[in-house]
């Protein structure tokens, strides 16, 4: 799963080639816009079978993912969690854990924020207090959540991909038993839900546009962790540890530590996540929150090869395709499953290009002559 | 609790055993084989969900039940056997493969099996085995479906497969070492094709089971993650067939307590009742995880483990 | 609830016909302004429960002329279904929106009308508040629990009393077709109980299954549901022999020997109603309620599990309701001993909308 912690070769500039770094960025960019073509002409090939035209499928991809300001808008605000959880993901996974509790993890975060809330907002505490401390209680929430399945990974030898699934599940229930039990509003007769924050406390849009903070704030951790993953010394251990986890606990690396504060700040990144879903969009916390989020961040941080940067357009890219899916069932009468049979072949198509990867000659290092 | 309310829930446990554990023993089953070689396919909720589909609609167009368990497979066989191939092109990530491979075979399924919600499909019959005791809740709790007892003696042969053919042998050594294997003269890329294909297959008669038997009938909500957590219940069983089968009988057992304490007049907090599955098999990982049977049984080829 | 309610009275007191127009910017006024309506359903169309029942209804409306229909399913209520309404609204040209689930209005249908105050908006839930929510929003909903009631009837009748009840949560909603339920058999069979089991989720298919054959295996002689699609709650209990009532759609065919009725929306009077303001030009009303007394609901043709008495006492209770016989007539204690209804309630009397109690002779409990 280490994607790319073999040491990349030092930079060699030869003569009229451009330099390693910049075939290894052109290949990067090539593969996966080479694999999204691919993708369209497979489902092409299989909207033809069913008697549908392409041509108006993708450009109706494009009119409701991408072709006006609004559609920018509900592309952005549809990845705005999926950026989170995409997160949520990849940094586990850069350690080496497939951690797929990012689900629990973003529910509960959700509910704790919103159980938090009902004390401060009861007692009128001002709005730039309450929302800091709901997501700080978010975030702790989710973090602690994975960093358990992260600690009995590491000091207890449980598989943390059963775990954080087990987890999720737990997590769910809890959230419900809660929601629709001691804490209930018992205003919110047949949705069953916590206190509403109020208008007061929801947080609004990003200035000038309709899309809410959860993107901005996905945006700034994925710039943040990619410094941390790729940059600072935590990062190059935890990458390390990712590659080998005896050899690097040979070497005296703290890995219980690295794995559990990678899943920390996993599980706080769920959170947040969560937190938006709160703050931003239900206003209070109920049953609505398990939205699948979570298993679809799986996916996208694989896509991104668990690179925190790379993880915001593929999560656009995403966003834009549910986006647009309403628009295929409205437009061409076909079902909602459409987009998932789409989405399924990206995935395939994507992670099979992984192995076009160093095998292109074109982007190689090497004498022009070599080219094909 | 009185005595009579336990019995109730013993035997709803029971039965619950028989009638929900079949499909997770097929796909665990499958998955078990997969694993022994040396890969992971998370991908088989998709076999199970599109297996369900296929099954129920070949069943309610050809009006035979068990040509539809034909078909559930095939359908199972064609996804394992793309994961298979997929997942040997080189640097390709075999967990990441199955969850996308999940995606396109529910995906696929929900697509073609928007018009088979509604009709009435021929079902498979089951074994009445429970008639002599005369107690109706015991009856019903042994009637079961001949895909139980397929299940458990493919556990069996399987096990003793693994133990004590050249086959079985092969399988292990490929998901042990792959070096050693290719230095047998093995085709390791063969031997994990085919079995991700046949883990496939098998994962699909489970989803024949949940449309053409319990519950019964094909809508998009009928898995809802029971492929996933048969996958998981492989690692909880250590990679052993016939813990497989305990596994999931257990998870089927747990998965009626919710349901059985309801109707016997313990009503709170029925979440976690709900949630009792997934709480237990966590506990029993904690408990078990750490012991040196556990490090000793993990095929040494599975990336999920190291 | 207060306001709602006062709108409410107010609209039972206008009578019969069940339309309560308000009076609204007649945005519709222009018959010849084509009418894009845009339905939202939670579900698949074709789920053989709740989203079916509407989006068969809403063919009358595409039967217009002057009105096309963009439909889409399996929209979770979250913030994506505001995001599709907003996109049928500024891609498709929406001008009335049909949001056909529970959780869909608040904050998403609230917030959008709003924000878009040309476009009409009606939510399947008697949730519109005249007070507080915008006046280009509305409500409609038929309250089901009466032809639950018709169904504990015809199952009290057509067994010993004995009835099991699937329920998804324990919100009001499923809480009142429970209690109907049984006052519907208590009303021909003083000793009926009903037994409910919940399954924490709408839809879950393994464990409504598992439901099921628990309620029969601790002696329910009829079985019923409030589930989303009923299918396979009706499929295991006919499967283990005995009776069953359906829920939200037509689930007869599915029973061919253990049927005995089925409780069902009849959302075509609501949409065919609003097809007609639609057709005049006249504006939509805000708040649509009712039941029998105004021909939103009925009953599942009998099936070969209805007795000829239960035929006989069910249809009378249709009657009766028709001339707006009460359900909950007092004194009526919930299953924990406190007196909950206290005197006669109006059938659509809100106090009921708030319930969170099971009648005496209901076994189980909501937390």
């Amino acid at each position: 799963m280490a994607v790319d912690t073999a040491p990349t070769p030092a930079p060699v500039k030869l003569s009229g080639r451009p330099s390693v770094r910049t075939l290894k960025l052109a290949e990067a960019i090539f593969i996966p816009v080479f694999a999204l073509v691919i993708s369209a002409l497979v489902f092409s090939v299989f909207l033809l079978f069913l008697g549908q035209s392409p041509i108006d499928f993708f450009s109706l991809i494009w009119i409701g993912g991408f072709g006006s300001s609004f559609s920018w808008q509900q592309s952005l605000q549809r990845a705005a969690p999926l950026i989170l959880a995409g997160l949520a993901f990849a940094i586990p996974a850069r350690i080496g854990l497939t951690m797929i509790g990012a689900e629990g993890a973003l529910v509960l975060g959700g509910f704790g924020a919103a159980a938090i809330a009902i004390p401060l907002v009861t007692y009128a505490v001002p709005p730039l207090l309450t929302l800091p401390l709901m997501a700080l209680t978010a975030m702790a929430v989710g973090g602690v959540w994975i960093g358990i399945t992260g600690w009995l990974k590491h000091y207890r030898g449980v598989n943390e991909t059963i775990a954080s699934l087990l987890l999720s599940y737990i997590a769910i229930a809890i959230m419900n038993f809660f929601v629709e039990g001691l804490l209930r509003d018992p205003a919110s007769a047949n949705k069953p839900s916590t206190l509403p924050i109020g208008e007061a406390y929801r947080i609004g849009a990003m200035p000038g546009t309709s899309v809410h903070w959860g993107l901005a704030a996905g945006i700034v951790l994925a710039i943040v962790l990619h410094i941390l993953m790729t940059r600072t010394t935590f990062g190059f251990a935890a990458r390390m540890t990712g590659g080998n986890a005896r050899a690097s606990q040979a070497q005296g690396l703290p890995v219980g530590y690295l794995v559990v504060t990678c899943c920390v700040v996993a599980g706080a990144c769920a959170g947040l996540a969560g937190f938006f879903e709160v703050a931003a969009i239900h206003g209070q916390a109920n049953a609505s929150l398990v939205a699948g989020y979570g298993f679809t961040g799986i996916l996208i941080s694989f896509l991104a090869r668990h690179n925190a940067l790379a993880v915001v357009p593929v999560a656009i890219l995403f966003g834009a395709i549910a986006a647009a899916g309403g628009l295929i069932q409205r437009r061409m009468g076909m079902p909602d499953a459409t987009v998932l049979v789409l989405q399924g072949i990206i995935f395939v198509v994507l992670l099979t290009s992984e192995s076009l990867y160093g095998r292109i000659k074109f982007f190689q290092p090497g004498p022009v002559g070599e080219r094909t | 609790m009185n005595e009579g309310a336990l019995v109730t829930v013993l035997i709803a446990m029971l039965g619950g055993a028989i009638r929900v554990s079949t499909p997770f023993m097929f796909v665990a089953l499958g998955e078990c084989l997969t694993e022994k070689s040396g890969r992971i396919n998370l991908g088989l909720e998709g076999n199970l969900v599109l297996g369900a589909m296929v099954a129920y609609g070949v069943s309610y167009l050809s009006g035979n039940p068990w040509l539809g368990v034909l078909a559930a497979g095939s359908s199972g066989l064609i996804l394992g056997a793309m994961h298979g191939y997929i997942c040997k092109l080189p640097k390709v990530n075999d967990i990441a493969v199955g969850i996308a491979m999940m995606s396109f075979g529910t995906g696929i399924a929900f697509f073609f099996g928007k018009p088979y919600i509604q009709p009435t499909a021929p079902r498979l019959d089951s074994i009445p085995l429970g008639d002599w005791t005369g107690n109706s809740a015991l009856a019903q709790a042994l009637q079961v479906n001949p895909l139980f007892f397929v299940g458990i003696a493919l556990a069996l042969a399987m096990s003793w497969a693994f133990a004590n053919t050249k086959w079985g042998l092969i399988v292990r050594m490929t998901g042990d070492s792959a070096a050693s294997a290719r230095a047998m003269g093995v085709s390791v890329d063969l031997v994990r094709f085919l079995a991700t294909s046949a883990g496939g297959f098998l994962a699909g008669i489970g989803g024949a089971f949940l449309s053409l038997y319990y519950p019964g009938s094909w809508n998009e909500g009928l898995s809802s993650g029971q492929g996933l957590m048969a996958v998981a219940l492989v690692i909880f069983a250590r990679w052993d067939p016939i813990r497989c089968i305990w596994a999931a009988l257990l998870f089927g057992a747990a998965g009626a307590i919710g349901p059985a304490l309801q109707s016997v007049g313990i009503t709170s907090g029925y979440y976690f009742f709900n949630a009792a599955p997934y709480i237990l098999t966590l506990f029993i990982m904690i408990a078990s995880a750490r012991s040196k049977a556990a490090a000793r049984d993990v095929p040494g080829e599975l990336s999920i483990t190291k | 609830m207060s306001a709602n309610s006062f709108n409410r009275r107010a609209f039972l007191k206008a009578g019969a016909a069940g339309v309560a127009a308000s009076a609204l910017p007649l945005n519709f006024a222009k018959a010849q302004t084509p009418v894009v309506l845009g339905a939202v359903y939670v579900g698949p169309r074709d789920d053989f429960g709740w989203n079916q029942a509407h989006a068969v209804s809403m063919e009358i409306l595409k039967s217009l002329p002057n009105v096309s229909v963009i439909e889409e399913e399996n929209v979770p209520e979250t913030d994506a279904v505001s995001q599709s309404m907003e996109s049928m609204i500024n891609l498709d040209g929406a001008n009335l929106i049909l949001a056909t689930s529970f959780g869909y209005y608040n904050p998403f249908v609230v917030d959008l009308a709003k924000k878009y105050p040309d476009v009409q908006f009606r939510h399947a839930a008697p949730l519109w508040n005249e007070a507080s929510d915008p006046a280009n929003a509305g409500s409609y909903f038929p309250y089901l629990n009466q032809a639950h009631y018709v169904n504990g009837v015809a199952a009290g009748l057509s067994s010993s009393g004995k009835i099991g009840f699937v329920a998804a949560k324990p919100i009001p909603s499923v809480l009142s077709n429970i209690n109907s339920v049984l006052l519907g058999a208590k009303s021909v069979n003083p000793d009926a109980t009903v037994q409910v089991i919940f399954t924490g989720e709408w839809s879950l298919p393994v464990r409504e299954a598992e439901a099921t054959n628990a309620l029969v295996d601790a002696g329910a002689e009829v079985i019923t549901c409030h589930v989303d699609s009923p299918k396979v709650v009706i499929e295991t209990a006919e499967g283990r022999g005995v009776k069953t009532c359906g829920h939200n759609a037509s689930q007869a065919p599915l029973a061919p020997t253990g049927f005995i009725t089925g409780a069902e929306y009849k959302w075509e009077t609501i949409y065919a109603g609003y097809a007609s303001a639609l057709a005049a030009g006249e504006p939509l009303p805000n708040f649509m309620i009712g039941g029998y007394n105004n021909d939103m609901l009925r009953n599942t043709a009998y099936g070969a599990g209805a007795t000829t008495e239960a035929i006989a006492a069910a249809d009378a209770a249709i009657a009766a309701m028709v001339a707006g016989e009460p359900i909950y007539k007092g004194m009526l204690k919930d299953n924990q001993g406190n007196v909950v209804v206290d005197k006669d309630y109006d059938n659509y009397d809100p106090y009921l909308d708030g319930m969170n109690w099971l009648l005496e002779g209901v076994q189980g409990s909501i937390t």
